[in-house]
């Protein structure tokens, strides 16, 4: 079922958590929202469930509008942060829950139902649980059933709200790839809500992030990663250092720092932040250069050298070890950036606000991203 | 060289464990259970021919059936009143709320007679609502619906509070959940809530059951507890006794005092059955 979600907008009392929201999910696409706590996400995943309700805005799925109707006719699967299995109900029983509350006319017959329900087990590797309770299980054995319980109603829409959140590590990563594979064989439109990285960009077919109720970028990995369209993008990816320049003709330059392998951008003149990760900024030692390294530690793979700039600011790189020049403390070095994204939005020495569009960046939200 | 077994003792964390259970023990024991046991065996003293005699005497039969009739349905009206009354006070925000919380525990800190004093002159013919029930012709004073309504009013709180810490800590997904799967809300309460409320609600209508049948303070004033047509049980004991009929009135006692104890057997299987499902769910 396509989605197709526009300036969607939602208040609780005095605080807007999403300040117009537009999205357009494609059938049997896997989406993830990704984005930092308090950033509206989970809020947009409650309103296409129908278990909360926009003030102004369009929810169609399919061209139906279901902004019209109710949470229990729209026919989700939502599996909840927490499970929400019912307790004092068996696996098997929690599962054929939303088969059995159908209206008499279209149950299905009990034979019907508990065949449905071995299959579920079966497609989700834990047949061995069918008569145990909720208490009795593990948080990954938990998941599992609480997705069996939404996938049995053949939902048009899968959403889950931090479906990994309350695991351990190594039982995330089984059931990530797990789920991936859950929603290629039963190809149900799948969002999930999540505030890991990794996790959204190993799972999702694009990823949908967001910051302070806008969404900031809708795209692959790698769009995202080599092409952040906001600097809360840029420093949410892990481009944490910003380093101020000067444009001109749409070439940025700053003293001490070798921009060559940037690309020209059609930027207007004038100051410009460039947003680096710490792995692309290369220290090269040059005896004119105005950079020096302060200290140097290394984790044996890795060299951490801390650099401190001409008007005394302190960053701190990484580079491969292998690949690294001799460094030492106090020498002089010049900056080579070897990759970065130019915001001119904000003005060098004022921090812009994260998540205000600016002209510049404002991506067209419903174009589709390639 | 050899080396000593010396026991070492555990220490616990508080000191003074055997002098806080023997206290425990010896004020339970004062209290509760020496008196229970000096009834039963005053009770049972009197041999079987007696005491099946004074049990299946027409007025003890009458005061019995009177009791247990108007306790159970005291019990019904509390169940779903008490039920009700917990749904509001956990489910909803409004002004007031705390201050209808509070009046819940009323019938718990007003001595019963007042209760039973304040209900009487309500209801009576020149009361209230006395008045006007009396042109319908519904006799309340001095009648089966008096006993009923002094002791739902002495006994509500019971079933409240059995039921509303359970449907505070009930998860609200546990309904967005059972609401995203299809269920109109009444499967929802009675597929979800209720199974998961029902031990603690089925222990607070024991408890509040085995109370209505001991109450006498408010039940006495509204009864008019005429024999055979409105005396309750604890009542003819308390007539017992003033006619130093000490055998008959333990007698009644001792009944009594088997149906209490069998509603609390019934209460607490609950709440074991209540504990079941506690750890999980989450």
């Amino acid at each position: 079922m396509a989605i197709e979600i526009a300036q969607l907008r939602k208040s609780f009392g005095r605080n807007e958590v999403l300040k117009g929201i537009d999205i357009a999910v494609e059938d049997k696409e896997l989406i993830a929202l990704l984005g930092p706590s308090g950033s509206g996400k989970t809020t947009l995943l409650r309103i296409i469930a129908g278990l909360d309700w926009p003030d102004s805005g369009r929810l169609e799925v399919d061209g139906a509008d279901w902004l019209s109707i109710a949470a229990r006719d729209r026919r989700i699967g939502f599996v909840f942060q927490h499970y929400a299995l019912f307790p004092h109900m068996s696996v098997r029983d929690n599962i054929a829950f939303g088969m059995t509350v159908r209206p008499r006319a279209e149950r299905p017959g009990k034979a019907v139902i508990a065949r449905k329900v071995t299959e579920l087990l079966q497609f989700l590797q834990i047949p061995h649980l069918a008569d145990r309770l909720p208490g009795q299980l593990s948080g990954g054995q938990r998941q599992r059933v609480a997705l069996g319980r939404a996938l049995a109603i053949d939902p048009r829409v899968l959403l889950l709200d931090e479906p990994f959140g309350a695991l351990d590590a190594a039982v995330r990563r089984d059931l990530r790839s797990w789920l991936r594979s859950v929603h290629d064989a039963s190809e149900t439109t799948t969002i999930f809500v999540t505030h890991d990285q990794d996790e959204a960009f190993e799972l999702a077919d694009r990823v949908v992030i967001m910051g302070e109720g806008r969404i900031e970028q809708i795209g692959t990995a790698d769009q995202i990663h080599d092409h952040p369209a906001s600097p809360f993008v840029a420093r949410f990816m892990g481009a944490t250092i910003e380093l101020p320049v000067r444009i001109a003709a749409g070439r940025a330059t700053a003293p001490g720092i070798d921009t060559a392998r940037i690309e020209r951008r059609a930027l207007p003149d004038g100051a410009a932040t460039l947003f680096v990760r710490p792995a692309d900024l290369t220290p090269v030692p040059d005896p004119a250069g105005l950079w020096r390294v302060k200290q140097v530690t290394s984790t044996g793979a890795l060299l951490r050298p801390v650099l401190t700039g001409p008007e005394g600011q302190d960053i701190a790189v990484e580079i491969l070890r292998r690949a690294a020049p001799n460094l030492s403390a106090g020498q002089s070095v010049t900056l080579r950036v070897e990759t970065g994204t130019i915001f001119t939005e904000t003005p060098p020495g004022q921090r812009g606000q994260a998540g205000q569009p600016s002209e510049i960046n404002a991506i067209p939200l419903k174009e589709k991203q390639k | 060289m050899t080396v000593a077994s010396v026991r070492i003792r555990p220490k616990r964390v508080l000191p003074g464990f055997a002098l806080s259970l023997g206290t425990t023990l010896l004020y339970v024991s004062v209290i509760i259970l020496i008196p229970i046991i000096a009834l039963v065996i005053s009770g049972a003293g009197i041999g079987w021919d007696r005491f099946v005699r004074i049990l299946t005497s027409a007025r003890t039969l009458d005061a019995l059936r009177v009791t247990v009739l108007a306790a159970a349905i005291a019990t019904v009206i509390n169940a779903f009143y008490g039920l009700l009354m917990a749904w509001v006070l956990t489910r909803y925000e409004f002004r007031g709320r705390a201050f209808l919380d509070a009046m819940m525990d009323i019938p718990f800190a007003l001595p019963t007679a007042v209760a039973g004093l304040a209900l009487t002159s309500l209801f009576a013919s020149t009361g209230w609502f006395g008045g006007p029930l009396e042109a319908m012709g519904i006799q309340v004073v001095y009648a089966l619906p008096g006993i009923i309504i002094a002791m739902t009013f002495t006994s509500v709180p019971f079933v409240v509070r059995a039921v509303q810490p359970v449907l505070e800590d009930l998860d609200p997904a546990l309904e967005e959940a059972a609401k995203t799967l299809g269920a109109t809300p009444w499967q929802t309460f009675s597929k979800v809530i209720l199974p998961a409320i029902l031990p603690a609600w089925l222990g607070g209508c024991t408890v509040s059951m085995a109370r209505s049948m001991g109450e006498f303070g408010a039940v006495v004033f509204i009864a008019g507890n005429l024999p055979g047509k409105t005396e309750i049980a604890s009542l003819l004991a308390f007539i017992r006794l003033q006619e130093y009929d000490y055998r008959g009135a333990s007698v009644i006692a001792l009944i009594l005092l088997v149906f209490a104890l069998l509603l609390l057997l019934i209460s607490n299987l609950f709440q074991i059955r209540a504990a079941r499902y506690r750890e999980g769910g989450k």
